[in-house]
């Protein structure tokens, strides 16, 4: 006698189903999120020994290099975004379920901001008195990271997306993508700066604020295109 | 008989599936062309040939994985890229990869996958199908820690619970003990029996049931 | 109606579009040539010395075509792409790798033509000014496509997915250029700008367009030989290449 699943199951639950998987599996593999972590604080911490301990300028380094180390820490753990699905067969079956893709590969993204991004935005303001940063500076510094750092996820995948099963693919997609991600660090690291000078944050976290609409609606479209091409 | 089949929504019409001038070509190097085949309801369709002839590009294409260069596919009488959402979810594709995560539980993984097609299992449910196919008791443990064989029996297991009306199933038969490859070739056979189509390819011939399989020749 | 689609189509073949590329491209190598010569004797010889900046600034007839080509390439190159994409061509991809190269170079020739003027000029090889930088981060997302390209074995899977970089780069580009922008300005309040031209003279105008024109017709003669060669390449199991490298 054959069992039968039943009852239909909505699109918000094989969401919150995807959301659980990747998060689970990330915390059976813990080494490979803490991984870009502490490179993020290794990263931060060479810029100081590179050009010596003044405060001054440390301060006024801080905001574009926290945001630049943020940047390639965010960048290392893309890769893994499908890469093991990829290789047991999984995104196939998600590229052939009745879900749509695109709503698992945002999901997918979203999980890429909760592992890597958030963490990012929690350990940002510990970096930050480091260089010098004030109370005020650190609390825009996280808001521009809490803001940037979803978007970096979400043109992050189209790169990952790209570079599925090719050869050289964590040094290629690192060179696809950071190109992309300029603009959002210009104006992340120019909210903290700007503030600091007096002019107010409020354009660059309202431009960071499109991006990231922007990004929501449209780099999930290319990322499944990407994703189809790489499974033919 | 509790058949997924009648549970499915759209069982207005007998299900249908037919290509007609399929051709492929890998690498500049054309495999195969001018394949034509209509599948009906309750049979099944053996696509053989020799190796390298293109029997998983022809699967590919069916589940619309692969573009079709030359060539239709259509279900019910529509093309597969028009209708693109029923389709899948009409289809189950077994390929060469179990599509199981080494470091969740066989559970955890079979609960996803159905999740995936709109559906929802429960323990029991789990725990029954495992057992009819001879990995009974194991919904806890992690797929790491199981053998290739009862790998690919839990992969077997998603078929069980999936609610599509066409199965694609590329060599299923590979690496597994006689008692296996009766036990799916029943599930097969129960699957046709209420209703649904099987596309498979194999290197052994392996009878379903009592019914006669159409069969389709690939060559250059 | 539908013959003359019909006609046109003809062409989107790889096999015809060889033999017409072969035709077409010395007819534009040689228009290139003319328009070279008569742009850098204009820019030498016609355009008057500009009071502030000396002889060194005709290299302008060269920097700033160079990046509005090296703009444009990316333009037509992601829409070669696009429709390749859309209707599932092959020959689409194919001009679409042929443009790439030229564009980077185009983009290189503009980042190098940029710091020969701004050495005199500014006492510098290099300025952080928005266009600059701009044409820095093309060159990047050129880069980013040949890369990719060269990395895919698959020839029909390396021009779709470099199709979809393509076109995301060309909805990157505004987004970049603007970002650029607003970060020069915020940084050097007056900024230092390669591209604020003095009043253009009229024999100066007709330096550029010449110049653009001649560097078109440069573009349009290189993409039609190196599609010839890609043609070549990715069609080598059929009969008429065999016939044709005969």
């Amino acid at each position: 006698m054959k069992q039968q699943a039943s009852e239909k199951v909505g699109l918000t639950a094989v969401l919150l189903a995807t959301l659980r998987r990747e998060v689970s599996l990330a915390m059976r593999q813990k080494g490979e999120v803490l991984t870009p972590l502490v490179f993020f604080v290794v990263i931060a911490s060479l810029f100081p020994l590179g050009v010596g301990p003044e405060s001054a300028l440390l301060l006024r380094m801080a905001p574009g290099v926290l945001w630049v180390s943020a940047l390639l820490a965010a960048m290392l753990s893309l890769q893994r975004l499908f890469a093991t699905d990829y290789a047991d067969g999984s995104l196939e079956q998600m590229a052939l379920s009745s879900t749509p893709l695109g709503l698992l590969v945002a999901a997918k993204a979203l999980s890429h901001f909760l592992l890597s991004g958030l963490p990012l935005v929690l350990m940002a303001p510990v970096l930050g008195l480091q260089f010098g940063l004030d109370s005020r500076s650190l609390g825009i510094l996280m808001l521009s990271l809490l803001l940037g750092t979803p978007t970096l996820s979400l043109i992050g995948s189209i790169g990952a997306a790209l570079t599925l099963g090719v050869r050289g693919a964590g040094v290629l997609l690192s060179l696809l993508v950071l190109p992309l991600y300029i603009p959002v660090l210009i104006f992340g690291a120019g909210a903290v700066e700007a503030d600091a000078a007096g002019l107010g944050a409020n354009g660059h976290l309202s431009l960071l604020a499109a991006l990231l609409v922007l990004s929501l609606f449209f780099a999930p479209l290319a990322t499944t295109a990407a994703l189809r091409i790489s499974l033919e | 008989m509790n058949s997924p089949i009648l549970r499915s929504p759209s069982l207005k019409t007998a299900p249908t599936l037919s290509f007609y001038k399929l051709g492929c070509s890998k690498g500049g190097r054309k495999l195969f062309k001018d394949v034509d085949c209509t599948l009906e309801a309750g049979k099944w369709l053996y696509i053989t040939g020799a190796n390298g002839v293109g029997k998983t590009s022809l699967l590919r294409m069916l589940c619309g994985l692969a573009p079709t260069e030359f060539g239709e596919i259509s279900w019910n009488g529509t093309p597969i890229h028009a209708q693109r959402e029923s389709y899948q979810r009409d289809l189950c594709y077994l390929g060469h990869l179990n599509a199981l995560q080494e470091s969740m539980t066989v559970s955890e993984n079979l609960r996803f996958m159905t999740a995936l097609g709109g559906s929802q299992v429960d323990k029991d449910q789990i725990d029954e199908v495992l057992l009819r196919f001879g990995v009974g008791g194991r919904s806890q443990q992690l797929v790491r820690h199981l053998s290739q064989g009862q790998k690919r029996r839990v992969a077997l297991a998603r078929l069980a619970l999936s609610p599509a009306r066409l199965w694609v199933l590329d060599e299923p038969f590979v690496a597994m003990d006689e008692a296996g490859i009766k036990m799916l070739a029943d599930l097969i056979a129960d699957h046709l029996g209420a209703g649904g189509l099987t596309v498979l390819t194999s290197h052994q011939q392996v009878p379903i049931g009592c019914i006669p399989a159409q069969i389709l020749e690939l060559h250059r | 109606m539908k013959t003359r689609l019909v006609h046109w189509f003809k062409f989107s073949s790889p096999q015809n579009f060889y033999f017409l590329a072969g035709r077409l491209w010395p007819w534009f190598a040689a228009l290139a040539g003319i328009l070279m010569a008569v742009g850098l004797w204009i820019s030498f010889f016609v355009a008057p010395i500009d009071a502030q900046q000396g002889q060194g600034y005709r290299i302008i007839f060269v920097h700033v075509p160079a990046s509005q080509m090296s703009m444009f390439i990316y333009i037509v190159m992601a829409a070669w792409a696009g429709l390749g994409l859309a209707f599932n061509t092959r020959l689409s991809g194919m001009m679409a790798s042929a443009l790439a190269p030229t564009g980077a170079l185009f983009a290189f020739l503009s980042l190098v033509t940029g710091a020969l003027w701004g050495k005199p000029m500014w006492g510098a090889w290099w300025v952080w000014d928005a266009r600059l930088t701009s044409t820095l981060i093309l060159l990047f997302l050129y880069l980013g496509f040949l890369a990719l390209q060269s990395s895919i074995d698959d020839p029909r899977r390396a021009d779709k997915a470099c199709a979809v970089l393509a076109l995301v780069g060309v909805v990157n580009v505004p987004i970049i250029y603007f970002s650029v922008k607003w970060w020069n300005t915020l940084h050097q309040g007056a900024s230092v700008s390669l591209t604020a031209a003095p009043s253009m003279a009229v024999p100066m105008l007709w330096g550029m367009l010449t110049m653009v024109f001649a560097f078109w017709m440069y573009t349009i003669a290189t993409a039609l030989a190196r599609v010839r060669n890609i043609i070549l390449d990715r069609e080598r199991h059929t009969e008429w290449v065999k016939h044709a490298v005969e």
